[in-house]
């Protein structure tokens, strides 16, 4: 069963950190992400650049309009997505859970959806 | 409906939730359990209406609902591997048993288990367990369920339906958690009990009369779950809370439908049976040496079922429970209910230092109990200005009618 992690955290937490404190989160990412990958459960992991960077365009009759930023303006942005294949919900929440930004900020746990082969 | 009707409805009832447990695991699928179940039920009753009921019921509606799954599979003329895997499973039996014509599957504890887990998986909200425990373990219709949330069927059908949907979507797993992750989930079964419990026994006005039965199908959830997980000592203690509770159902509305306070209620109609077992049980728990929530929370009901009249409640023992059930649940409610046993078991004065001190770190503005409790004790006091003003800030937040007239009474 393959589910996506998307990981949602505050970015203007993450500015506000020291260089340190920065390089303490990459590390226990790199701990974790080496973790998932050695269990021969992760597909792909996707860390994304923040929300300054992201362009949004719509097609509205016909025409294509881009803003610039995010889709929507929350206070936890998309940071980045795991996709794994385990077992079961049980075995995505304890994976989901060892994330680092599960302390902070959120991860939500969507299954992959099923289509026929194409 | 007949007699003979209500027999039969109170029996399926009390074997639809075992047995559609083992059809959820043998069938993998919510819904063709429930369809094939309830086409079993339908056989059962023009047969047993004839016949009389047969020895194993449970099992006669799990067999008849197997065959009824493969009619129904057969008829959609889908899944062909699953099919084959059921038929191998009836021959299975068959060989086992040895009379094809008239095999018995039993539902396996084990089943209800996992489904009351899965019912009540953290992945669900609140209102999507209990909506679907009630409907799968309680055997309770969508238009009961309706009737006992004041809620719409057609919005509790969507509810479960959407629940059913997500299990399957999500693959929440059909299984009984490990050791290790045991207790936080048992937790979230518990609470499930207790809200559908809660449900019934507050509402005690007679427009909601429905919903008194929530409380005879929370304590059998409660009851067989504490069978099922024999050696963890907090279902019991869940079982023996709401059977102390329920012991003072008919002492605590007068005949007028009034709410009667513990200490006015007549302890001669308090229920002895359901005392002693619920004392028994108490007992029993705590005796594993794991107390819980709900362990001690029963402990407290025990004492109060022990004094023959108020005056002679031992409030310094209550004070200490609630001490203790302060470490598991630091919430400014339990504070509350232990200023007001300090209240009697020191001094009223005592009780409202306790008060004051709890106002000062939580609004509890909105909860009627902590103006209530707070009046009590200047009313202790001789202070009746203050009770009358206490009295008076309770009443827009009284929880039910009852509540409302019995401070409007304290008023006058």
């Amino acid at each position: 069963m393959k589910y996506a992690l998307l990981i949602y955290a505050a970015e203007k937490d993450w500015v506000a950190k020291s260089k340190k404190e920065q390089e303490d989160v990459y590390n226990e990412y790199w701990a974790y992400t080496t973790e998932l990958k050695n269990s021969g459960k992760m597909l792909s992991c996707e860390p994304l650049d923040p929300t300054p960077t992201a362009t949004t365009i719509r097609v509205r009759t016909g025409k294509t309009v881009h803003s610039d930023g995010p889709f929507a303006d929350t206070k936890e942005q998309l940071g980045g997505i795991y996709v794994i294949d385990v077992k079961d919900l049980n075995e995505a929440i304890a994976w989901a859970s060892k994330i680092p930004d599960a302390r902070s900020g959120s991860i939500e746990i969507r299954p992959l959806m099923k289509l026929p082969e194409m | 409906m007949s007699q003979a009707e209500r027999t039969l409805d109170r029996l399926f009832r009390a074997e639809s939730g075992p047995v559609l447990a083992t059809l959820i695991r043998i069938l993998g699928d919510f819904q063709l359990a429930e369809d094939a179940l309830q086409d079993a039920f339908t056989v059962a009753f023009e047969s047993w209406s004839k016949d009389g009921l047969p020895v194993s019921p449970g099992a006669w509606l799990a067999t008849t609902a197997r065959r009824k799954a493969i009619d129904r599979l057969r008829h959609l003329k889908i899944v062909e591997a699953k099919r084959s895997e059921l038929e191998l499973s009836l021959r299975l039996d068959e060989e086992t048993f040895g009379f094809p014509g008239d095999l018995e599957v039993s539902p396996v504890p084990d089943d209800q288990l996992r489904l009351i887990f899965t019912c009540c998986h953290p992945a669900l909200s609140r209102e999507a367990q209990v909506a679907l425990t009630l409907k799968t373990l309680g055997g309770l219709s969508i238009a009961e369920i309706a009737r006992a949330f004041l809620a719409t069927e057609a919005a509790i059908a969507q509810r479960i339906a959407r629940t059913k949907q997500k299990i399957v979507r999500a693959h929440i797993p059909y299984e009984v958690p490990d050791r290790e992750s045991l207790g936080p989930r048992l937790d979230a079964v518990l609470s499930v009990l207790y809200l559908v419990f809660n449900e019934g026994y507050l509402a005690t006005s007679r427009d909601e009369l429905m919903r008194v039965d929530l409380v005879s199908d929370a304590l059998r959830l409660a009851r067989s779950l504490s069978a099922l997980l024999a050696d963890e000592p907090e279902p019991m203690g869940l079982l023996a809370l709401m059977l102390l509770h329920d012991s003072r159902r008919d002492a605590r509305v007068s005949g007028e439908g009034e709410l009667v306070l513990l200490a006015d209620q007549d302890r001669s109609k308090w229920n002895r049976t359901q005392i002693d077992e619920g004392i028994r049980l108490t007992e029993n728990a705590l005796g594993m040496m794991r107390p819980g929530c709900y362990q001690i929370q029963a402990a407290i009901a025990a004492v109060h079922a022990e004094a023959a009249t108020a005056a002679e409640t031992d409030w310094p023992q209550i004070a200490v429970l609630y001490d203790q059930l302060l470490h598991y649940a630091r919430t400014p409610v339990i504070e509350l209910n232990r200023a007001v046993a300090v209240s009697f078991a020191v001094s009223p004065a005592a009780g409202l230092s306790l008060v004051e001190a709890i106002a000062e770190r939580a609004t509890l503005e909105e909860y009627a109990p902590f103006h209530l409790a707070r009046a009590d004790m200047f009313r202790r006091l001789g202070h009746g200005d203050e009770a009358r003003q206490c009295y008076a800030r309770a009443l827009p937040f009284a929880q039910n009618e009852q509540v409302r007239r019995f401070i409007e009474w304290r008023l006058q």
